[in-house]
């Protein structure tokens, strides 16, 4: 197999973690490209965001099936956007700087995931939620 | 940078799909935030909610559709060529044939979302 394609990043010759996410990259891209396109047409084109409130969710996420590809998206997804924006910092900056904003990323990540987990577990699934 | 350069359709590829990512990236942070906030304060995220369901709001998520399909589409060029490298001779005619998917998947797409922006029913009536 090549080393090098014109595409996206070069595969990393290293091996060891660099080389663990550049695959991670794409299998997590492959994911994405079922899951995130599939809960955007949901949302925007199988139903409007006009008819959309806490109730819809409560309802959609009665069902666990639900619960659990949003929390594959979810994981999928905070993987996949703050590596990708990892590699957009390590192309611009070096230094402190790169490692400031490199660990800024991973704790942003981690709060983000965090946030997203307790928000899909916790979610009351009886309607309705609104006091 | 776009046009100071002289590249052609891959640089513009590049280029697209890492401008596409990072407002993907940031739309995330939003998104995140606001299902957070649905199980915080449930009434505030409704009334979030239909600012998404306004006119611009509607313009905002077709922008952001657009970035998803694009960078869905690309991406999907990029892992062809990674693990396919005989396939990068054609890189060009993939990036073309992902603007062709890129309107046929996204134009009733765009007509959907749009539609009661103008007062106007969507024309697929799927989820009621």
């Amino acid at each position: 197999m090549a080393q090098y394609t014109r595409a996206g990043s070069a595969r990393p010759q290293s091996g060891g973690w660099e080389l663990a996410i550049w695959y991670l990259m794409r299998l997590t891209g492959l994911g994405l490209f079922v899951l995130a396109l599939a809960h955007y047409i949901i949302v925007h084109f199988v139903y409007d965001p006009a008819m959309q409130n806490a109730d819809w969710i409560s309802a959609r996420w009665a069902n666990a099936a639900w619960r659990t590809a949003d929390w594959l998206m979810l994981s999928f997804v905070v993987f996949h956007a703050f590596m990708g924006v990892r590699t957009v910092v390590q192309d611009y900056t070096k230094g402190t700087t790169r490692m400031v904003l490199t660990m800024l990323l991973y704790l942003g990540a981690f709060l983000i995931f965090a946030m997203g987990t307790i928000g899909l577990v916790t979610f009351p699934s009886a309607i309705p939620v609104k006091p | 940078m776009l046009f100071r350069y002289r590249g052609s359709e891959g640089m513009l590829a590049w280029a697209f799909h890492r401008i596409s990512g990072v407002a993907i990236w940031a739309f995330i942070l939003l998104h995140v935030f606001d299902i957070w906030l649905a199980n915080v304060n449930a009434k505030l995220y409704d009334d979030l909610l239909t600012l998404y369901a306004s006119a611009g709001g509607r313009v905002v998520e077709s922008l952001l559709g657009a970035a998803l399909l694009y960078h869905a589409l690309n991406g999907l060029r990029i892992v062809i060529m990674d693990f396919w490298p005989s396939m990068t001779r054609y890189h060009k005619q993939l990036w073309y044939a992902n603007w062709v998917l890129f309107a046929v998947i996204g134009l009733p797409i765009l007509v959907q979302i749009m539609a009661p922006a103008f007062g106007l029913q969507p024309p697929f009536r799927l989820g009621g």
